[in-house]
């Protein structure tokens, strides 16, 4: 049998990148200050989170405006779904094998 | 921390999140059963009104052209107005109130993407019926109103139950339901109104204080 933890995705290997996929998977799209509320993480550390994540194309990101303030939106891309749900699959059979 | 517990975290982080972001947990069941009790106390108060102007109330079904009925009329109707706005806003009070004591617990934001998207969720309905009732009330047709706003209110909670706690669809059920069977049993609306607003409301609330939020 192959071994699941070949099928955890480095990319995830983050607890902040794991909680913003986690509220993409579940939220057509969300923008910047719910998302960093929801993960309870710094602008700074937040951004650079997000930036890893749509370099590997998992999110997509829409710059908006609401007035003149920017309201940026990210959602999740179809890779990106995939991957997480691939990644949430190994963690679980992991678990499963330790016991 | 073994490698298991460490993964095991990671999962109930992520479900965590993935719950937190898309439904509203912190309503509480304190809410529900203040309400309910608010909505009971306005049913008994305006139960005494009407009692004390059945003359009033029967002369107004007899002949609205008779000024001094109508006179009798408004003094009544603006009377039950004022226990139906102040019920309404002292059991949104207070289940604000107890709604946000339990956020505090639950260490969610009061006002965040779920709050807002279940406030929008239930008050659409709310305001839709809120106008339709009231132009009702201007021609004149009072029997629709206590059915009316038990449907309305039904329709609002069964909508905003995708965005909380998944038992309250019940109640939005159970709002409904008893709103179509008094349109079948009109002039008996305060006794509707009770059973929905007040005894529903304190059955749903308790049972969901039991499920969430004794154990706490």
């Amino acid at each position: 049998m192959k071994n699941p933890i070949e099928n955890l995705n480095k990319t995830f290997d983050s607890r902040i990148r794991l909680g913003i996929m986690s509220a993409l998977m579940v939220n057509a799209s969300i923008n910047f200050n719910d998302l960093k509320e929801l993960i309870n993480v710094t602008d700074g550390n937040l951004a650079s989170h997000i930036k890893a994540l749509e370099e590997n194309g998992y999110i997509k990101v829409q710059k908006g405006f609401i007035g003149r303030k920017t309201n940026t939106l990210y959602s999740a891309t179809k890779a990106g779904e995939k991957a997480f749900r691939t990644h949430l699959d190994a963690l679980e059979k992991i678990i499963k094998n330790m016991r | 921390m073994n490698e298991s517990e460490k993964l095991s975290n990671e999962l109930k982080d992520i479900k965590q999140i993935m719950e937190r972001s898309s439904r509203f947990i912190s309503l509480s069941g304190l809410s529900g059963i203040s309400a309910g009790i608010c909505a009971l106390i306005g049913a008994w108060l305006s139960g005494i009104v009407i009692e004390r102007n059945k003359r009033a109330v029967h002369n107004l079904k007899r002949s609205i052209a008779d000024t001094d009925s109508i006179m009798y009329g408004d003094f009544i109707h603006s009377h039950l107005f004022q226990i139906a706005i102040i019920t309404f806003f002292a059991s949104a009070f207070f289940a604000f109130l107890f709604t946000y004591r339990r956020s505090k617990k639950t260490n969610t934001p009061i006002w965040g993407i779920t709050a807002r998207r279940l406030t929008i969720n239930v008050v659409v309905p709310m305001i839709a019926g809120g106008i339709f009732l009231f132009a009702l009330i201007r021609d004149g047709v009072y029997g629709f109103i206590a059915p009316g706003c038990l449907i309305f209110y039904g329709l609002g909670v069964l909508n905003a139950s995708k965005y909380t706690l998944p038992e309250t669809r019940y109640l939005g059920y159970g709002e409904i339901i008893i709103g179509l069977i008094n349109l079948f049993f009109m002039g008996q609306g305060l006794y509707f109104w009770a059973a929905g607003f007040g005894a529903l409301h304190i059955f749903y609330g308790a049972f969901m204080w039991s499920k969430y939020e004794m154990k706490s």
